[in-house]
């Protein structure tokens, strides 16, 4: 069954008529969003269910970061709307915080905070946003840091830290507030490329632990072994998605053909 | 088969060249210009020095009249011995001169305690906030002490007083400050922005002028707070709007990702300012933060043409006195290097806390 989204044919084995509404984790109608006179979001309509892992690709300037970063509000879209775990997004800020508590988010520069040490990085929203009593938080932060592999590093401060052990501890940061969502804005883009795997794997875990997950990432590899879905966007808009098998190996628009072959050229 | 890769050992480096003269030929004479200033520097201080180190010490008259020291060729420190009362808690009742010096020992004590880090940043933090109120008691009497009213204090007591007060009280105010003039509320912002440009546009002895004159005519009737009080206040006033721009160039400073990544967490922007901005922002301005402490305390000076006599204007009244005419100088030293020494313990506490800053980035 075709739904035509934007004006361009897909094939699609993910049927989001079918589904329930309510199962919808998140649901974006009719976004738009500009910077000024700039239209960065151009009517994107996106539906992900409960447990799916969605990569986002597409040129710099599409839109990507943009897209996820209004899901949490980091950026305010001007028309549609977001619902995120059934709330709607729609200025009510009370609201707001309870749904980023539950909607997790990894940035491409991490941004850990430098004045407090790992452990202290990982209970503090624990601590100071869940209410939880601190020997709980430690001992939450501790299992997390063993899982992502840095249970070491708990008493140093991030600038002591290697590029993927921080972006791993970021992860773990988010993890801590026990997110149902998890939104990663191209994780692995600052790492050198012996770092990339560490994080990768990292990501990799928690999907096949069932977390709902939409990445932008430039990691095609991963997006063929995780992703139930890989979208494609440029200009503002999805142009494409599909499952990764079809997405790759078959792609249907011109345009993701051409970003394909300019991506895994090399 | 592969090649197992063994490293090459690590070496040590080779030994730098020491010794006096390495030293002075590449530091001082290493080419034709440095030779220069090295040559012209050594003129200086072998022209300077010795008269110097006359008038300080050699000549100088310890213990002794004022007719011995006019006798004399170098400074006449018994001018300072014989003043000392009066440069250091001006006309304050001697009979109860233990109530300032116990004054002093607490401040000296708690700045030595926090210099030194013997206290946590909270208890150091709590220990400053409270101490205006013994050294207020002790110094103003009330509560079974008795009174000794603000017009009697002058000195160094006066300029620690202001300067004390004047900066536990205007770093909170102007950290409020330089938050009102980043908040979103229009007319918060509008207020932080007026009282900072209007302060900032105006010279500290006007302030302390509109400070004496103008701040009773806002009182209701019936209501007077002493003179000192009123310059305490131009003072907080005037301190204020300059940390606050301080302030805010540190907010301003710090990388956006890190208010979105708490924001992402589901923190409200009160934590996020409070717990994750703030304390980044505060550790980056430590340089400048100090240095306005120490302009505070030197600006306590100006306190003289509104009539108080802090430890300056106390100074140069002292040189006045008919019997000791003619020893302005010894004054003026002495005040020199008592203010020097405050201000140098203040930097050098600033170095400390950025050296401690440094060991968490």
């Amino acid at each position: 069954m075709m739904m035509s989204t934007q004006g361009t044919h897909f094939k699609r084995n993910i049927d989001e008529d079918a589904m329930a509404e309510t199962e919808w984790v998140i649901s974006l109608t009719e976004v738009n969003k500009w910077y000024g006179d700039f239209h960065v979001l151009k009517n994107i309509n996106l539906n992900v269910s409960k447990g799916e892992r969605i990569v986002v690709c597409g040129p710099s300037g599409s839109g990507k970061s943009t897209l996820i970063r209004c899901v949490n509000q980091l950026e305010q879209h001007q028309s549609g709307s977001i619902v995120v775990n059934g709330q709607p997004l729609n200025g009510n800020t009370k609201a707001l915080e309870i749904v980023r508590k539950d909607v997790g988010m990894c940035f491409q520069d991490f941004n850990l905070f430098p004045h407090m040490t790992i452990l202290e990085n990982l209970t503090f929203a624990p601590i100071w946003a869940r209410h939880m009593p601190r020997d709980e938080a430690i001992s939450l932060a501790k299992r997390f840091l063993d899982r992502v592999n840095i249970a070491e590093q708990s008493g140093k401060y991030p600038g002591q830290l290697s590029g993927g052990q921080q972006q791993r501890a970021a992860i773990a940061r988010s993890l801590c507030m026990s997110p149902t969502v998890m939104l990663f804005d191209e994780p692995t883009s600052a790492l050198d490329p012996e770092m990339i795997k560490e994080v990768l794997d990292v990501m990799t875990e928690l999907a096949n632990d069932g977390m709902t997950m939409i990445c932008v990432t430039h990691e095609m590899g991963f997006a063929k072994s995780v992703a139930d879905r890989v979208i494609f966007m440029d200009g503002g808009e999805i142009v494409e998605q599909n499952t990764p098998d079809a997405f790759f190996d078959n792609p249907q628009v011109d345009r993701t053909q051409l970003f394909l072959s300019q991506i895994l050229s090399h | 088969m592969t090649i197992i890769f063994q490293p090459a050992p690590d070496l040590t480096p080779p030994a730098s060249k020491v010794g006096i003269f390495y030293w002075a030929r590449t530091k001082l004479f290493n080419n034709l210009i440095n030779s220069l200033f090295t040559l012209c520097g050594i003129a200086i201080l072998i022209t300077l020095t010795p008269p110097l180190l006359n008038w300080f010490l050699f000549d100088a008259v310890f213990i002794g009249t004022a007719e011995t020291c006019r006798e004399g060729q170098g400074a006449c420190w018994s001018f300072v011995h014989a003043k000392i009362k009066l440069f250091l808690i001006g006309p304050y009742p001697m009979e109860l001169v233990w109530r300032p010096i116990t004054a002093a020992a607490l401040l000296f004590g708690l700045f030595f305690a926090t210099a030194r880090h013997y206290l946590s940043s909270k208890k150091a933090v709590i220990g400053w906030m409270l101490l205006p109120l013994p050294i207020y008691w002790l110094i103003g009497g009330g509560f079974g002490l008795e009174v000794v009213d603000t017009s009697d204090w002058g000195g160094l007591l006066l300029t620690l007083v202001l300067a004390v007060a004047g900066i536990l009280a205007s770093v909170p105010i102007g950290i409020v400050l330089a938050l009102g003039r980043t908040a979103k509320n229009t007319f918060i912002k509008v207020i932080s922005v007026s009282i900072i440009e209007l302060v900032r546009g105006v010279p500290l002895v006007t302030i302390l002028f509109m400070a004496t004159i103008m701040l009773p005519l806002f009182l209701p009737d019936g209501v007077e707070i002493g003179i000192l009080y009123r310059v305490q206040f131009g003072i907080i006033l005037f301190s204020s709007a300059y940390i606050a721009e301080v302030v805010r160039g540190g907010l301003q400073s710090i990388d956006s990702g890190q208010s979105e990544a708490a924001k992402a967490l589901g923190l409200n922007q009160w934590m996020i300012t409070a717990l994750i901005v703030l304390p980044q922002a505060l550790k980056i301005v430590i340089p400048p933060l100090i240095g306005r402490c120490i302009a505070l305390l030197k600006d306590t000076s100006l306190v003289v043409v509104v009539g108080l006599l802090d430890f300056l204007g106390i100074a140069k009244a002292a040189s006045q006195d008919a019997e000791w005419l003619g020893f302005d100088a010894e004054a003026f030293v002495f005040c020199a290097f008592i203010y020097w020494l405050l201000c140098f313990s203040l930097s050098r506490y600033g170095r400390s806390l950025e050296a401690r800053g440094q060991n968490s980035h």
